[in-house]
């Protein structure tokens, strides 16, 4: 009896588990299905794809995180912040600044741009209490007209500019509409961080496996002692099983100089997103983060235990915005192109979505949910118009169903988990 | 004494009564009409337009009104009903139906299925209670992109809806073919100098005002907003507030079905795919320039706000054209007070618990 108890126990543990992790498994579903039913893709092209994809997005996708802990849910005002990165680099290229000169003038002149941004945004959440995405959402878009204003109309109209300037419009009233940002080398900022040092994919994968098998065997033995629950040890075997295999198939790519050879990555870009990773990590463990947790999961015992709570909760948008900007310039510089008025717009709704898709929620988040969502929204999106164009022959339809699912994913993830939390909480209104 | 502070008093009074926003933006409407006078640009005209444009969203306006009484906040899922609308018109004509028929169809079948993803909708926001809004907007977004997919791969064969090459719809179908453009308009327009008023247009609107407030002097139109005003009392009063919330949301939906199909018959395109998408945004903004709240809504703040928001974006077209050529200042101003104001609303509702 114990036995079908114990039986029982367990299969609603999983059917929970596929519950709670179902937007992840869709994605994961979709993308395999997308792999196998469609013809033009190679492996190589995938991870190719999907490297320099990931490489691009995943600091922004990281700025997410703490608004989230501390309560204040998603933040589509991230686009804000990415305007404030947008901002550093029109300035710097409108000087013509380049190289590594130029990053660091962008990184600081965002810096400051970002924080005030962030203040401000900050303020107007805590005015709309309850309601902090939808206006996140709402001022992203205010944000924008001021934007256009900004560099539309102001930017020759208040500012005078010369009309033979490349990055003006021949009519000397505001920005052309796409800014070239020029390779580093020819003494502009495309390509300033990723350009320093790139390396074969394989052997980052190896080293990084090798990194990850070394930490989490060290992890687990210290850990041994003190705990020694079996679905530890179960995840423990799975995650050295994956890394075993990471590191064989690269070795096998090394030794037979096979075709993912041909796949770089940034190193640079990638110690910043690691960097980031441990950085929001360590931050929640200190003072200001056990804060921002407190005040995530109660305000109101969070104002009684002497914690400003307006304060905290500002100073975590602040910490999302300028991330988000120094996210914007490392997106930036690895597109090559800045499009004036179109970079930004999406940069909210595509990290939400991928940091959804990682298995992240209103209340929860971690540098795990946004690397996995980062990969999975990405080889979905590469996916996407490939399976359009197998399955009924029209590129357009994969481009149409790629929007459904990311207003879908959005959609269905934070629907669950009100859903979810009306339901415990039995409200009846 | 007495006098004059009465009287700083009595303006106080009205100011706060018309609230910050609607005063600052009829002053400025009032400050466009003025420069537009003093630019010599044709008023008739310019009036004709606000008044065409005035009742070509006045519906979709409307629509906000039963959403917001009944307490889910402004219906930010408004391109479901627009993309119900839209597939009403586009079946009307695939059937074949011609002139104010194939407007009357469309109607009549956007209904239908407005009804239907209206219920599903309600049902929807009943098990999302306190995250209305945010959710809402996406699931409107996810519906935009479905029915993209939809236009694509439905099998009309009407051959002046469809692209001339491939299966799919077009991006924008011409009614002026199917004679169903303007078809509202038209009735009993008449002139005044240059000034066009298109009567059956401002009569659809006026008809559809008159329903929506009558509807909510009945029963059912007071219970759903009791429950809207205090949902706890409304519950203990034995009332059925899901219920009430669903009715609500259908109505809405159905309005915003019907709202597109008067949009699109006075611009004499239906325009699908993503068109649809960021069209709830304006109409919601209307509604709150027009006085009404998050959590209050009635028709007279429909037509104030449609009035004030259209009229100023058609006004302020024209001037600043002139006066700053080779911008598009209107359109950023739009993004501006549009966005401004629904953020200032949100500011308004005390809603979530410190």
């Amino acid at each position: 009896m114990n036995d079908t108890m114990k039986n029982k126990l367990q299969n609603s543990n999983i059917s929970t588990w596929i519950f709670d992790n179902m937007v992840t498994i869709v994605f994961i579903a979709f993308t395999v299905f997308g792999f196998l039913v469609s013809e033009g893709i190679t492996f190589t092209f995938l991870v190719n794809e999907l490297a320099s994809r990931v490489f691009r997005n995943a600091f922004l996708v990281l700025s997410l995180i703490i608004p989230v802990l501390a309560g204040l849910g998603l933040n589509f005002g991230i686009v804000i912040g990415a305007m404030a990165g947008q901002m550093a680099i029109i300035i710097v290229r409108y000087f013509n600044i380049g190289g590594l000169k130029g990053l660091a003038i962008c990184i600081l002149l965002s810096l400051p741009l970002a924080i005030l941004f962030g203040y401000f945004t900050g303020r107007l959440y805590n005015k709309t209490r309850g309601q902090e995405m939808i206006a996140s959402l709402i001022v992203g878009f205010f944000a924008d007209g001021i934007y256009q204003f900004i560099f539309l109309f102001a930017v020759g109209v208040l500012i005078k500019v010369p009309a033979t300037h490349p990055l003006i419009k021949p009519d000397a009233i505001g920005l052309r509409t796409t800014i070239d940002m020029i390779p580093a080398s020819e003494g502009g900022l495309g390509y300033v961080i990723d350009g320093i040092m790139r390396v074969p994919f394989v052997w980052a994968a190896l080293v990084v496996a090798i990194g990850i098998l070394a930490l989490i065997t060290f992890k687990y033995f210290k850990n041994k002692k003190a705990t020694s629950v079996k679905s530890n040890k179960n995840m423990y075997m799975i995650n050295v099983a994956t890394c075993l295999l990471i590191i064989g198939i690269s070795l096998y790519q090394i030794i037979i100089d096979g075709s993912l050879m041909i796949v770089k990555v940034p190193v640079v870009t990638g110690l910043l997103i690691i960097a980031l990773c441990i950085f929001t990590e360590r931050i929640m463990k200190t003072k200001l983060g056990q804060d921002l947790r407190s005040v995530g999961q109660s305000q109101h015992i969070a104002e009684v235990s002497g914690i400003n709570v307006d304060r905290k909760r500002i100073l975590a948008v602040i910490f999302s915005t300028v991330l988000a900007a120094w996210g914007q310039i490392i997106y930036l510089q690895n597109m090559g192109t800045l499009n004036t008025y179109g970079s930004h717009t999406q940069t909210g709704i595509f990290a939400v979505a991928s940091l959804l898709v990682g298995g992240a929620s209103i209340s929860n988040a971690s540098y795990k949910h946004a690397l996995i969502g980062t990969l999975l929204f990405n080889s979905m999106f590469i996916m996407s118009p490939e399976i359009g164009k197998a399955l009924f022959g029209q590129v357009l339809l994969g481009e149409y169903f790629r929007s459904f699912m990311v207003y879908g994913v959005i959609g269905v993830a934070l629907g669950l988990y009100v859903w979810k939390t009306n339901k415990k909480s039995r409200k009846a209104i | 004494m007495t006098e004059a502070n009465a009287k700083s008093m009595d303006t106080k009074r009205i100011a706060k009564k018309i609230g910050l926003p609607r005063l600052i933006i009829g002053s400025f409407f009032i400050f466009i009409l003025i420069s537009a006078f003093f630019l010599g640009i044709p008023m008739g005209m310019l009036t004709s337009d606000v008044i065409r444009r005035v009742g070509m969203n006045g519906i979709l306006v409307l629509a906000m009104v039963p959403s917001i009484q009944s307490g889910t906040g402004p219906n930010f899922a408004l391109p479901i009903g627009i993309v119900c609308g839209l597939l009403g018109l586009m079946i009307s004509i695939e059937l074949g139906f011609m002139g104010l028929m194939c407007i009357l169809m469309a109607i009549f079948i956007a209904t239908l299925a407005a009804t239907i993803f209206g219920f599903f909708y309600g049902k929807m926001l009943n098990a999302v209670k306190g995250a209305e809004m945010t959710i809402a907007t996406y699931t409107g977004f996810s519906v935009v992109a479905l029915s993209s997919l939809a236009w694509i791969m439905i099998p009309f064969k009407n051959p002046n809806i469809g692209w001339f090459l491939g299966g799919g719809l077009r991006e924008t179908v011409q009614l002026k073919a199917f004679g169903a453009a303007q078809v509202f308009d038209d009735f009993l327009k008449f002139n005044i100098g240059d000034l066009i008023i298109p009567t059956g247009l401002l009569l659809i609107f006026g008809f559809f005002c008159v329903i929506v407030w009558l509807f909510f002097q009945t029963k059912t139109g007071l219970a759903i907003s009791a429950g809207g005003i205090n949902p706890k009392f409304a519950l203990v009063s034995g009332l059925n507030i899901n219920k009430n919330r669903i009715i609500a949301n259908i109505i809405s939906t159905i309005l915003g079905a019907i709202g597109i199909i008067v949009y699109a018959q006075c611009f004499g395109y239906a325009q699908l795919y993503t068109a649809p998408l960021m069209m709830a945004f304006p109409a919601v903004a209307a509604v709150l320039i027009g006085g009404a709240t998050a959590k209050r809504a009635s028709v007279s703040n429909v037509i104030i706000g449609v009035i004030l928001f259209q009229g100023l974006l058609t006004t302020a077209l024209p001037v600043a054209n002139q006066v700053f050529a080779g911008t598009d200042l209107s359109d950023i101003m739009r993004m501006i007070i549009q966005n401004g104001i629904i953020l200032y609303a949100l500011t308004q509702v005390k809603g979530g618990a410190k």
